[in-house]
């Protein structure tokens, strides 16, 4: 997937995004319960990776998919967030593929003409 | 890559050399077991070139290997093996796999395909209604975090001390049913807390319990020793060890990343990131490894449980009278610390598997006595519309790969192409006019399964048996398939 944003926060609001259209239709879902995601990492390629994956986990643990996506606070190592989603629903989701894990391969983040862009590969 | 790089050389007719001149980071060549199809198709999606990246890796022994269903993966090419030297080498949990001890079990049975087929829809049905699958299927029994915990020390042990199949099946899982050394202790809380609720569950992609008709016997002597017989019915389950080898795996890269980066490992890929066996990040990727590998041994346990059981439901009588016994199970994403001949001395290496089974030959003492003679059983499951195969492993595998076969089919088409190739209901209908019963949990994505998203299985195996890392001995047709 590549994700694109004027800056770091609207990259990994779009990263979260893109990652949820693989699995469903993300125009469908509604914000209706919001889960606080805080995390600290090494570097911007690991808080991707780690911030995708924390969606993933509420996912699979409580069952919830993710539409929204909204940075409260970030650095290059540290991100506070509220993401909003629903329990999902295989026929209202229109649900595709499931995404198991965010893998390391080839993952990049970079600023690239004048804003931000992400290339992340998932094991579906 | 530059045209000035040299390709890969053919040394026979099944075996290909990748040669150290070809990247300078390689410590040893890769060797790719393939015919002229097959790595053509490796060449096309690039995935020889990861091969290569592997021979990179410190402390690999002799040789950056891939099986023939090989294909690009994370770091690891899928169908990659590769040893690494225990007292200088790394461990790298890309050779491994996401899904830690992905495998295969095959459960035979005394009935007839015939009678099968006269009930496969009920069949299906019951099996569909019985185990947990797909995106969100919740186990039938929640584990109390003190279960997860001798789920995660024990492996099958556990479920059959808690009354999930026989005794006698854990002499013909590998381990006998527990890796040894397995440290659950080690394990995020996120890792555990995934677990807790996924114990025999199907899960989704390409795991599956497939209902078969044993179609043809290669080596009756061997057939015979398994239990094996042409027009038998038996049962495929491939699943593997779910949330828990995922989250398992993620933790483990991110621990890696760090020890390469202050090592310095000059690495081609991130996703090869490794620790020094002999490190403490090392020990404990493989001590948590082998603990998300006793969930997914148990986690074929327990779905084999509810299978014996669906078809006790149906036929009304014991799956002991059934004949429903395991013949046996094994991993194709592991790593294992094992003893090889390397120049002439018994060395202990770490065998990586990813996407590659293990196929000991006839006298090693890892094989069950009851198949000692005849070698190690190997299960290669095919796509929904073909074929599986029970091959055994031999002794010129143990010369050749380190006692390693292929491990399925291998995928052609991305999961997109598929999908867009083909509408999961008319793939559906398209395969029970073929006289295969399929029950998903998604159909919409069932076509990303589809036969045509693979390689040919049936080419994968005779390659193995002509590089002589197998033997033939029977031949699986699906009559009824479950997929989450």
């Amino acid at each position: 997937m590549v994700a694109r944003g004027e800056d770091l926060a609207e990259l990994f609001e779009n990263a979260g995004k893109g990652m949820t259209e693989i699995m469903a239709d993300v125009g469908k879902i509604a914000p209706t319960t919001s889960r606080n995601v805080y995390i600290e990492a090494e570097d911007r390629e690991t808080l991707l990776v780690e911030w995708l994956n924390e969606a993933l986990y509420l996912t699979e643990t409580e069952g919830l998919i993710f539409g929204r996506f909204e940075i409260d606070q970030m650095s290059d190592t540290t991100l506070s967030a509220t993401i909003a989603g629903e329990p999902f629903d295989e026929k209202k989701h229109d649900l595709k593929t499931q995404v198991k894990a965010v893998t390391y391969h080839n993952l990049k983040v970079e600023k690239k003409n004048g804003g931000w862009t992400a290339h992340v590969i998932f094991d579906v | 890559m530059s045209s000035a790089r040299p390709l890969p050389v053919r040394l026979n007719e099944t075996t290909w050399e990748i040669p150290q001149t070809f990247d300078s980071g390689m410590r040893v060549p890769g060797i790719i077991f393939a015919d002229d199809e097959l790595m053509a198709a490796a060449s096309q999606d690039m995935a020889f070139v990861q091969v290569a990246n592997v021979a990179h890796l410190p402390g690999i022994e002799r040789a950056s290997l891939a099986m023939p269903d090989i294909h690009w993966g994370y770091g690891f090419p899928i169908g990659g093996v590769a040893a690494t030297r225990l007292e200088d080498g790394v461990v790298s949990p890309g050779g491994v796999g996401f899904d830690i001890s992905c495998g295969v079990r095959l459960l035979a049975t005394e009935l007839g395909a015939a009678d099968v087929r006269a009930k496969i829809r009920e069949i299906m049905h019951e099996l569909s209604r019985s185990i947990p699958k797909g995106l969100g299927g919740r186990a039938r029994v929640r584990l109390s975090p003190g279960d997860l915990d001798g789920v995660l020390r024990q492996g099958a042990a556990w479920c059959v001390k808690n009354g999930y199949g026989r005794s006698e099946d854990l002499d013909v899982i590998e381990k006998n049913g527990t890796y040894p050394d397995a440290e659950p202790g080690l394990l995020s809380a996120r890792a555990k807390e995934r677990g807790l609720d996924q114990l025999g569950t199907l899960g989704s992609g390409n795991h599956f319990v497939e209902v078969q008709e044993i179609a043809e016997v290669y080596d009756s002597e061997a057939a015979a020793a398994l239990g094996l017989f042409r027009g038998q019915a038996a049962v495929m389950i491939h699943s593997g060890s779910r949330g828990v080898g995922h989250q398992v795996c993620t933790d483990s890269l991110k621990t890696m990343n760090r020890v390469v980066a202050r090592e310095r490992y000059a690495l081609p890929d991130r996703q090869l990131a490794c620790a020094p066996i002999a490190s403490a990040a090392g020990r404990e990727y493989l001590s948590a490894m082998r603990a998300a590998a006793n969930f997914g041994l148990a986690n074929r346990q327990a779905i084999a449980h509810w299978v014996r059981q669906s078809f006790e439901l149906l036929f009304g009588v014991s799956s002991e009278r059934l004949g429903m016994r395991l013949i046996y199970d094994v991993s194709h994403n592991l790593a294992q610390i094992e003893s090889h001949e390397v120049n002439g001395k018994t060395v202990d290496l770490c065998v990586h598997r990813k996407g590659a089974t293990r196929a000991f030959g006839p006298g090693h003492p890892d094989v069950p006595p009851t198949y000692r003679d005849i070698g190690q059983p190997v299960m290669i499951p095919g796509d929904m519309g073909t074929a599986s195969y029970v091959l055994l492993g031999t002794k010129a595998a143990m010369r050749l790969s380190w006692g390693s076969t292929c491990h399925g089919a291998g995928r052609l088409l991305s999961r997109k192409a598929a999908v867009k190739r083909m509408a999961g209901e008319a793939l559906r209908r398209e395969l029970e006019s073929k006289g295969v019963i399929v029950e998903a949990g998604h159909v919409r994505t069932l076509s990303e399964e589809a036969p045509y998203a693979y390689k040919d299985v049936s080419r994968v195996v005779d390659v193995c048996v002509k590089a002589g890392l197998s033997i033939k001995v029977a031949k699986m047709r699906p009559l009824g398939v479950l997929k989450g």
